[in-house]
């Protein structure tokens, strides 16, 4: 009893982890679905991105952590306007589907140019943390495992601050509520879209480098699967609501760390998406979600 | 102040507007009555940037504003109410406000309105701090005439004031649209209601499934027989 209690607090700190990951992602998700209602399918390939920001950052420019992961979001954030302003801008005003099918497009796109020009090899992510076990009683937590806590917290904590308490944020929540009455109120809505896409992008890059300094190995296909995860985390929490990203990530993780924990790691992708029909049965706007919010 | 000039805009392929002139002087109430879907909505969104015409010049304070983006002529101090209010219904009171004063920098001058209005709505001040979705319609409407004014427009463009309000409410924001215009800014006021628009405006245009039928001062169109027929019952 008490090793099977052990291993459930183990699973959880693992859980939390890689669910802090999946959150970051998911911010970027729900907040250009809260924006212009697009599902970017391309974010996974941000997050790839920056983890090979990341690596070259620290493998050529010989820079620490700190730097790599800000230089890796400040490139990433530049790589998600440009994707907007080429892609999406013209196609503001076109179907649905058609923008959604113009996203997997520029997802392919993305990963298939890393292809070409960084070889399909994974490459391995060097250690930027002398890799230390702490012990929590009978519990362990390594060195990585904190610098992503400690990494999400902080850039979740100035995320909601930026969103809700700065001009550029409440223009951001005007944009995503009535985007006409926003712009009667002089706010540039191109101005606010491409900045959504830079931070979004952004956070997806800290995940990428976060994954790479946890996993030390990276790929041009790595965003595929954790990018349909932090979907799947997004939906969970309400797709357009930013407190829904974060703790959908983080159930998500906890759920998968569970799974592989106490069943088999091969069921956790099953569990992952099994949540996603769950919650598009049971309660389509995600656990945060309101489905009547205005009285008019 | 502002003056429209053989405007036609189009939904698609939908002629909605067919060539409309207008003429708001500076200081003055200006009303556009009509029926549902006579194009009213659509001729203030034109002015107001949210739609561009296709042919036609929108003249604005001597300077031509045709086909300049919405949130930039807000910047030269035009603004819009948009008809069903559209507050930010996920934002405070207060949150609305500061978004109405998003081009303004001047801190003080900004807190200075912020008083101003919130003298006119006393109702506001009393939930400043309330999610703006539970306000009631009325409360609703005050709000975005509120924001609209933390912008300090010289000119305002108010569309359908008193859609779904209780008659005595549609009352009380008639009388504020009188003060704010007393107060120095010119109103071009889109109104169902022709009665109540009549009895504060200088000048009225007659709208009629995009093209203006009748215009002259209030008074006239007020004790003519079509008017007093198609729009004011009797």
């Amino acid at each position: 009893m008490d090793t099977l209690l052990q291993q459930f607090f183990q699973q959880l700190i693992n859980g939390i982890s890689l669910g802090s990951i999946y959150a970051l992602i998911a911010l970027g998700y729900t907040m250009i679905y809260g924006i212009i209602k697009l599902i970017n399918f391309a974010h996974g390939d941000i997050y790839m991105i920056g983890a090979y920001f990341g690596f070259f950052a620290t493998t050529q420019l010989g820079l620490g952590f700190i730097p790599a992961i800000i230089l890796s979001m400040a490139g990433a954030a530049i790589v998600g306007i440009i994707i907007e302003r080429v892609a999406y801008r013209p196609m503001r005003n076109a179907p649905r589907i058609a923008i959604l099918i113009t996203a997997i497009g520029v997802s392919f796109f993305l990963e298939y140019s890393m292809i070409l020009l960084v070889s399909p090899q994974p490459r391995t992510f060097p250690a930027v943390f002398t890799p230390t076990v702490y012990h929590f009683g009978p519990l362990v937590a390594n060195s990585q495992q904190l610098v992503i806590l400690i990494s999400a917290l902080i850039l979740m904590v100035a995320l909601s601050y930026i969103v809700n308490s700065t001009k550029a944020g409440k223009a951001m929540r005007a944009v995503s509520f009535d985007a006409d009455a926003a712009r009667l109120m002089g706010i540039n809505i191109d101005r606010v879209i491409s900045m959504t896409f830079a931070l979004g992008s952004a956070l997806a890059a800290a995940g990428g480098v976060l994954v790479g300094v946890y996993y030390n190995s990276i790929d041009p296909l790595m965003g595929m699967m954790p990018g349909l995860k932090a979907f799947v985390a997004a939906v969970l929490g309400g797709i357009g609501i930013i407190p829904g990203a974060m703790m959908g990530g983080i159930i998500l993780g906890v759920v998968e760390a569970m799974v592989s924990g106490f069943l088999s790691s091969t069921f956790r992708d099953a569990a992952a998406f099994g949540i996603l029909i769950l919650i598009l049965l049971y309660k389509p706007a995600g656990l945060l979600g309101k489905n009547v919010r205005e009285k008019v | 102040m502002l003056r429209v000039e053989d405007i036609n805009v189009y939904y698609g392929a939908i002629h909605a507007i067919k060539g409309i002139s207008l003429d708001v002087p500076d200081g003055e109430i200006v009303a556009l009555i009509g029926s549902n879907g006579a194009g009213k909505s659509t001729t203030l969104r034109t002015i107001s940037g949210l739609m561009r015409p296709k042919t036609g010049r929108i003249m604005y304070d001597g300077e031509d504003i045709t086909g300049v983006p919405a949130h930039k002529i807000v910047g030269k101090g035009l603004c819009q109410v948009p008809e069903g209010r559209h507050v930010f219904a996920n934002m405070t009171v207060m949150e609305n406000l500061e978004l109405g004063a998003y081009l303004r920098s001047d801190k003080d001058g900004i807190a200075k309105d912020m008083e101003a209005v919130f003298e006119k709505f006393p109702r506001l001040l009393e939930r400043k701090d309330q999610i703006s979705g539970t306000l009631s319609g009325g409360e609703q409407q005050m709000l975005a005439m509120a924001r609209a004014l933390m912008s300090r427009p010289k000119l305002l463009l108010l569309d359908e004031p008193s859609m779904g309000l209780a008659p005595l409410l549609v009352k009380e924001i008639f009388n504020i649209i009188k003060e704010i215009n007393a107060g120095g800014t010119t109103v071009l006021l889109v109104e169902q209601n022709a009665n109540m628009a009549l009895s504060i405006a200088d000048k009225a245009y007659v709208l009629e499934t995009g093209r203006i039928t009748l215009s002259g001062t209030a008074a006239e169109l007020a004790s003519s027989e079509e008017v007093r027929k198609a729009y004011l019952g009797g």
